[in-house]
Formats: C-alpha cells, sequence, structure tokens
C-alpha cells in the first residue's frame, strides 16, 4: 500500500512538470505578451516594450524561461524558500493575485459543490425508488436538460428572469390569485408524486400541500413577507421541532423510543435558546456563530450520550444533526429579520440580488449584513454552477442506486423482514454511495477551475478571471498559475477518488 | 464489444416477451450490427432525435450554404441591410411567413436568420470535426497501447495522463487563442488534438481484456499478423465503445465550441458560431431578447438531441444495462426481460427515458412502510 502511495506521487509530480512545460510552451505560443504594446502609438512605446521585455526575461528562449518559471515554482513546496510564480506584465507578483482568487474561487464553489452533491444524490435515489414513474421521467428529462444547458446560457437567463425579475418585483410583492393557485397545484401534484403509494394516499397528500401551499402564499402576500421576511416565533420553534422528527423517522424510525427523547430533548434546548438568544445575536460575529453551532452539536451529541440507551451512535447522529439544523432555523431567522435593513440601505437600493461582482463596494454594516450581502451576490453563480453538475449526480446516483437494489443482499434483508426505511437507507444507498465517492472526489478536482465562464458572466473576480486575462494579453505567469492549482487539485482528487475506492469497497485493492 | 448471449434470456421458457430487443427464435442467425441496429430503431426518442437532428442541420446547412454551394436564403450573414421596425423578427407562424427578416436583424441591421444558420453550420462543422479527429487519434493510441502492453502501453499511457491534467477547457482557451482566426475547419482539428485522452482511455481498457479472448488467440496461431488481428478481430468487438463514446463526446464538443466562442477563444468575427453570437449580443437581452433566444435555443436543441441519440447508441450497443427493474413489475415493457444482474458492472448509468416504451411500474411501497404514518 505504502509502495503503492509514494509510487503514485512519484509519478503524479513528473507528470505534473511534463504538464506544465507543454503549457508553457502553448501560452507562449497561443499570444506575443507585447501586441497590445506593438498596436500602441504612446511616445514612449520602445521604453514600455524595453521594460516589459526585462520584467519578463523575453529576450531568453522559452525553455530558459520555463525553467526559470519551474524552479520558482518548486520553491513553493520547500518550506522558507519564498515562493515565487513570477510576475504578470504590470510586474505584479503572481503569488498575490493566485492568493486573492483562490480565495474567492472557493468561496464560489463550496456552497454549489455542496448543494449539488446533497441534491443530485437526493434526487438520484427518488428516481430510482419510482423508477418508470412520472417522477422519474420528470427527474431523467430535467437532468438531461440542464446536462445540455451550457453553463454561459443558463447564467444568462438567471441574470434576466431572477434577478431583474425579482428585484422589480420586490418593489410590490403581491402573488395575483392566478399565481397562487397556480403554484398551489404544482407543489400538489409534486408531492404526491414523490411521496407515491395507493390512489387514496396520492390524493389526501396532494390536498395537503395544495391548501398548504396556498395559505403561505396568501399569507406572504398580504403580510409583505419578502420584503420583511421572518420565521416567528411560532413557526422557528415549530420548524425546529420538525427537523427533529424528520431525523428521528429518517434515521431510526417512529418505534425507536430513545431516539423520540434524544431529538425531543434537543429541540426543547433549542426553541428555549431561540428565545433567550434573541437579544444577544445582532452582536455576533463569524466566530460566535462557529462557536453556537459547535454547541448545539454538542448539546445534541450529549443528549443521544445520555438518552441513547442501547444505540448510542445512533441517538449521537440524530442528536448532533438536530442541533445542527435546528441552529441553522435560529440563524436563518436572524438573517431574515435584518433582510429589510439590507434592502432599504442606500447602497442597495431595494435590489437585492446582484448580478456582477462578489460584494456591494462600500457597503457599511454589521456580520449580518455582510453576511446577506454575501449570500446576494453569491446566490445566483452558486444556482448557475450547481445545476451543471447536478445533473450529472442525479444520472449517477439513479444508476448506482437501482443497480444496489437489484442485488441480493437487498431481497435478503427484505426477506428477513426489514422495513423498507432499513433495506433503503442502511443496505441499499450506503452501497450505492461507493461508486458516487469516486465520481464526486473527481469532480470537486475539477471544480476549483471549472467556473472559468460562470466567472466571467457574473463578473466575478477569482480563478477563471485571472487566466481569462493572462490568456488575452498573452500573459503565460498567471495562466501557469491558474494552470499548476487547478492540476494540481485535479491529480490529488482523482488519487483520493482511488485510494476511498479501494478503501470503500474491499473487493478492489489498490496495487 | 460483443453482445453477450444473454443468460436470462429465457429464463422458462415461456416467459419470453415480444419486442424487438429480444432474441426470439425467429431472429437466430441475425448478425451483430442488425441486432443492434433493431434496438436502436426500437428506441422511440433516440430515432426522433437523430431524425430531427440531420433535419436541423440539413435545413441550416441548406439555407447557408455549404462546400462551397450558395444556399437558398436571399440575405448573407455579413451584409448590413437598414433596420426595419427595430430588428424585430417576422417570421409569423399562423399564417405562416418568413417575411424578410425572420429572426429579425441584429444591432447593427444584418440578417440575422442568415447568422444563425451559419452559426449552426459552423457549429456542425466543428463538433464532427473534434469528434471525428479525437475518436481517430484515442481509437489508435487506446489500440496500440492495449494491444502491445508492455512499455509501449506505458509510454502511451503517461502521455495520455499529462494531457489530461490539462483540463478541456483551458488547453482549449489556449489553442484557440493560438489558431481561432484560421477559421472554423483548424480550430476544430487543432481541438480534436486535445479530446482524445477519454476515449483513448476506454479503448485501451477494451483491448486489453479483448486481446485475452480466445479467437484472438486463434488468429495469432493461424498466423495473423498483428495489423490483421487488431483491425478484423479486436476493433469490430470494440465498435460499441467506440461509436458511444464518439457520439457522446461529439456532445461535449458542442458545449465545448460554444464556450470557447462565448468566450472569446474560438471562432472569431467575421465568422460566427452559435456562442459568439450570444456573447456577442448578451448585453441586449432587456432590449432585444430574440438576439440571444434562436442561439441559445439551437445550442440547447443540439446538445439535447445529441446526448439522447448517445444514449439510445448506448443502450443499443449495451442492453445489459438498461435491464434493470427494480422490484416487482405488474407489466413487463416491451423490451424488458429481468435479468440477474449480480457481477455485472455498470460504469455508467442509464437513465430510463429512452428506455420508454413500456409500462413497467413498481408495485409502491413494501407493506410494512405503508403500515407506518
Amino acid at each position: 500500500m505504502l509502495s503503492y502511495v509514494l509510487r503514485r506521487i512519484g509519478v503524479s509530480i513528473l507528470i505534473l512538470i511534463a504538464a506544465s512545460f507543454i503549457m508553457y510552451l502553448l501560452v507562449v505560443w497561443a499570444k506575443d505578451p507585447l501586441s497590445d504594446l506593438y498596436a500602441s502609438n504612446s511616445p514612449n512605446r520602445d521604453q514600455l516594450i524595453a521594460q516589459r521585455i526585462a520584467w519578463l526575461n523575453l529576450d531568453q528562449p522559452v525553455v530558459l524561461r520555463w525553467f526559470d518559471w519551474f524552479i520558482g515554482a518548486a520553491k513553493c513546496v520547500v518550506p522558507f524558500a519564498g515562493c515565487d510564480l513570477g510576475v504578470n506584465i504590470q510586474n505584479q507578483p503572481v503569488t498575490i493575485l493566485l492568493g486573492r482568487a483562490v480565495g474567492s474561487t472557493l468561496q464560489l464553489v463550496t456552497a454549489s459543490t455542496v448543494f449539488a452533491i446533497v441534491l443530485g444524490i437526493l434526487v438520484g435515489i427518488v428516481s430510482a425508488l419510482r423508477q418508470y414513474s412520472a417522477v422519474d421521467y420528470t427527474f431523467t428529462f430535467a437532468s438531461f436538460f440542464f446536462y445540455s444547458l451550457p453553463s454561459f446560457v443558463m447564467g444568462v437567463l438567471l441574470k434576466a428572469f431572477v434577478a431583474l425579475g425579482f428585484n422589480d418585483w420586490l418593489k410590490d410583492p403581491v402573488f395575483s390569485w392566478a399565481t397562487i393557485i397556480g403554484l398551489s397545484l404544482v407543489s400538489g401534484l409534486f408531492w404526491q408524486a414523490i411521496i407515491g403509494g395507493p390512489r387514496n394516499r396520492r390524493l389526501v397528500v396532494a390536498a395537503a400541500s395544495i391548501v398548504t401551499t396556498g395559505a403561505m402564499l396568501y399569507y406572504m402576500s398580504v403580510a409583505d413577507w419578502f420584503r420583511n421576511p421572518a420565521l416567528g416565533p411560532v413557526i422557528a420553534p415549530l420548524l425546529i421541532a420538525a427537523f427533529g422528527a424528520g431525523m428521528v423517522l429518517m434515521i431510526a424510525g417512529p418505534r425507536a423510543k430513545f431516539a423520540w427523547r434524544t431529538a425531543g430533548a434537543t429541540a426543547i434546548v433549542l426553541i428555549v435558546g431561540y428565545f433567550v438568544l434573541q437579544p444577544l445575536l445582532p452582536a455576533l460575529d463569524g466566530w460566535g456563530l462557529v462557536i453556537l453551532f459547535l454547541v448545539a452539536i454538542g448539546v445534541g451529541a450529549a443528549a443521544g450520550w445520555f438518552l441513547g440507551e442501547n444505540d448510542r451512535a445512533q441517538a449521537m447522529r440524530i442528536g448532533g444533526l438536530t442541533g445542527l439544523l435546528g441552529m441553522g432555523v435560529i440563524i436563518l431567522d436572524q438573517f431574515m429579520q435584518r433582510f429589510n435593513d439590507y434592502l432599504t440601505n442606500p447602497r442597495v437600493g431595494g435590489r437585492p440580488i446582484a448580478t456582477v461582482g462578489s460584494q456591494t463596494p462600500n457597503l457599511q454594516g454589521d456580520f449580518w449584513i455582510h453576511g446577506i450581502d454575501t449570500f446576494t451576490h453569491l446566490l445566483l453563480p452558486t444556482i448557475s454552477l450547481m445545476l451543471i453538475s447536478f445533473a450529472g449526480y442525479t444520472r449517477y446516483a439513479r444508476g448506482g442506486m437501482l443497480e444496489t437494489l437489484n442485488q441480493d443482499y437487498i431481497r435478503t434483508a427484505r426477506a428477513k423482514g426489514l422495513p423498507e426505511r432499513t433495506v433503503v437507507g442502511r443496505h441499499a444507498f450506503r452501497n450505492s454511495l461507493i461508486p458516487i465517492t469516486t465520481i464526486v472526489a473527481a469532480d470537486v478536482g475539477g471544480l476549483i477551475g471549472g467556473a472559468i465562464i460562470t466567472e466571467r458572466i457574473f463578473a466575478f473576480s477569482g480563478m477563471g478571471s485571472l487566466f481569462i486575462s493572462g490568456l488575452n494579453a498573452g500573459d503565460p505567469n498567471p495562466v501557469m498559475a491558474y494552470f499548476i492549482v487547478v492540476a494540481i487539485f485535479a491529480i490529488t482528487f482523482n488519487f483520493l477518488a482511488d485510494l476511498s475506492y479501494s478503501a470503500l469497497d474491499p473487493r478492489v485493492r489498490a496495487k | 464489444m460483443t453482445i453477450p448471449i444473454d443468460p436470462a434470456q429465457n429464463p422458462s421458457g415461456d416467459t419470453q416477451v415480444e419486442g424487438p430487443a429480444v432474441l426470439t427464435k425467429d431472429d437466430k442467425g441475425i448478425s451483430q450490427g442488425r441486432l443492434i441496429l433493431r434496438r436502436f430503431v426500437s428506441n422511440k426518442p433516440a430515432v426522433v432525435s437523430i431524425v430531427l437532428f440531420v433535419l436541423l442541420i440539413g435545413f441550416a446547412a441548406s439555407a447557408s450554404g455549404v462546400f462551397g454551394m450558395p444556399g437558398w436564403w436571399k440575405h448573407d450573414f455579413t451584409t448590413l441591410y437598414t433596420p426595419v421596425n427595430g430588428g424585430r423578427p417576422t417570421l409569423t407562424l399562423w399564417p405562416f411567413a418568413l417575411g424578410d427578416h425572420p429572426f429579425g436583424q441584429n444591432t447593427v441591421g444584418k440578417d440575422y436568420f442568415a447568422m444563425t444558420m451559419r452559426g449552426i453550420v459552423n457549429s456542425s462543422y466543428v463538433m464532427f470535426i473534434i469528434g471525428f479527429t479525437g475518436a481517430f487519434i484515442g481509437v489508435v493510441i487506446g489500440a496500440v497501447a492495449g494491444y502491445y502492453r508492455g512499455w509501449v502501453d506505458a509510454v502511451l499511457m503517461r502521455i495520455t495522463d499529462i494531457v489530461i491534467v490539462i483540463p478541456v477547457i483551458v488547453i482549449g482557451a489556449v489553442v484557440g487563442t493560438a489558431v481561432g482566426g484560421l477559421g472554423p475547419v483548424a480550430l476544430a482539428l487543432f481541438l480534436g488534438f486535445v479530446v482524445w485522452t477519454g476515449i483513448a482511455r476506454l479503448v485501451r481498457a477494451e483491448f486489453l481484456s479483448l486481446r485475452e479472448r480466445e479467437f484472438v488467440e486463434a488468429a495469432r496461431v493461424a498466423g495473423a499478423s498483428d495489423l490483421r488481428i487488431i483491425f478484423k478481430h479486436i476493433l469490430p468487438n470494440a465498435m460499441g465503445v467506440i461509436i458511444v463514446s464518439t457520439t457522446l463526446l461529439i456532445a461535449a464538443a458542442i458545449i465545448l465550441e460554444t464556450a470557447l466562442s462565448f468566450l472569446g477563444f474560438g471562432i472569431r468575427s467575421p465568422e460566427v458560431s452559435l456562442g459568439s453570437l450570444i456573447s456577442a449580443n448578451e448585453s441586449a437581452f432587456q432590449t432585444r431578447p430574440w438576439l440571444f433566444w434562436w442561439p441559445a435555443g439551437f445550442i440547447v436543441g443540439l446538445s439535447l438531441l445529441v446526448n439522447f441519440v448517445g444514449d439510445g447508441l448506448r443502450d443499443a450497443f449495451d442492453p445489459r444495462q438498461k435491464r434493470v427493474v427494480f422490484r416487482r413489475v405488474k407489466e413487463l415493457p416491451q423490451d424488458a426481460v429481468v435479468v440477474d444482474t449480480a457481477g455485472i458492472v455498470s460504469d455508467v448509468p442509464v437513465g430510463p427515458l429512452t428506455t420508454a416504451s413500456g409500462t413497467a411500474t413498481e408495485e409502491g411501497l413494501s407493506g410494512e412502510e405503508r403500515r407506518q404514518p
């Protein structure tokens, strides 16, 4: 095993060096960094040209320049040697530019990756469990459609409809009766198809969701909810309790008394916490938020430890998840309460959903206002990135789940009388995750560089814009910096994917 | 790829269902190609897709003209015309009339129908050339590496690894910057040189397993040369993988080309591509939405159609994958045979959309689940 890992790392480094050489040659071949100066007619043109030649060592042969670059880049791996990725054509050090770009790209891709994975797997599994039903066909067609939709088309559409449409609508946020009825019917159709079962149950589910959705939309409409959103002292505790119940039903099943007790205790603590924290929350900052979440998870885990009886691990899982989600409700409520402050901020001017950049310039406000600002800026690019990778994950999750459900051990599990939840959740779902894990790992490695188009559409200054502006100027160093980060990520995650496969599936051995 | 004789094809003799995907007694003696063709033809979404795809490209090509032949459309995609009625589309569906500028005119007055048709033609040139160049290189490298193994394999696969490390859009953008000015055909040829890696790996894996089979052994004993074994014995059996992955490569090539042109690294003005049309008119979305909708619709349409065709081909070449029918089945779909899938590993899952010829439904949830609230 160790020799495999070492061999693999050695080969990867050689591949990286060779690929960087090819990439350097290609970039130099693609465009001359002096072309903009040749075309300019400024009086000190010759001086500028000489200066840029000196900055970029353009008087040396390409191979030597690559070698210079490579020595500088190699120092990044050696501690205390001083990282040097060269300068761009404005003589700014690329290392600093790269640091900023990596930060903002990570901010952009993290949320979309997590949502894409969770939603993709969820939808894929629902699709597999309802194979050959209307839901299945709808999801499959949707995933084909999103798969075929180029990201730039998606980005432009989101900007035009979601951002502009929502901002315009927010001036007078009232649903017409036609909209309320239409949305209610759609939600009724959707939920009865997802939940399924015999006709009576479908009808009940459909009716319930039509009524609930209609009432909710009507209330939101008359109460001006979209300008003053909040969950409030009734809905928030109810939501916390519902999350607790959901965790119990999903993980332990309705007859597990210890699970109900664990989730109940955690939920009560959080509901009390909701009221106690209200006056304290506005003064909070980012670290306080992290601590609050850790405390909530800790409370849940502790409840699980003491009330868990025979199955402490499961109870702690239920408690921890209930704590996490419940604290999420409390924080979400606080963000919602501050939304009106954000909306009426003169820099925002009542048009919250942004289409360019990563933050509103010169925005004054505390942690919550800046949090909302980041959210409104990241919303559209995140959706656009998410829908693209979501489509692929859905197809893989569906295929993997179907294959697992047809295995003999699933039949055995059913035959010995396990409830369907245990069969699907414990025997089928976990095993179907094995192939998905490797695909996800390989995909995540590509994500850091894959946001080129989305960044360009939403004018986001991350890795993609570093690459595009560098390539447009024929500037090799930023392009190479982009490439080396992307390549290292890709190689590392591919490696992790292979290792995880052999760790998860003992039949596969890395050699 | 061989089409294995299915062990569960006729498990008890009388459960045989009628349907083109299943071998019946009358079908015996039919060639594999014919079987695959039948399976593909029985897949309605895929057939409809391929027909629409051919019609769409044929229409665009005949309208704008290809290979030096003039098209039937009266306007040219580079000429400026006086904008009529703000450049609005003159196409009316009822009563059907094309009008002078059916897709409208762009901001400077060029005929948008001519530009869009030219864009479709250019984009299809690019996608076919990328697809076939990439497939050709991939097949050659994969076949040589898989057949000869040893150091040849090691060297070729390390080269593949080096190319695969560079993301396609990145190397595509770099190549596009260098050769984008040379026109669509040159661009496509060069892009073909960077997209072959996936196919090379698949073909190599296929060759590695096929070269150990008895028929190859037999051919070698009979004195066949390496070239003859590769072309006559192994390659026909690997055709399934090659055709399917080429189709999927073509689908990816549409997106790649349009994305590069959108970023400005692909096809350059005065030539047009669907991607560059969107890029040029992105900011005019509020005032002249049709300048966005026509190219966007055609990109999504083309890509969707190719993906459906690819999915249909995959089902046709490897019917094992689609036979995954979960749990009890009330009524078998026409082409479904429940097969024991133990031991069958499909590395690419297949959706049901193209298998949608029957009415198979699962029997809902088990009784245990139903009793629960």
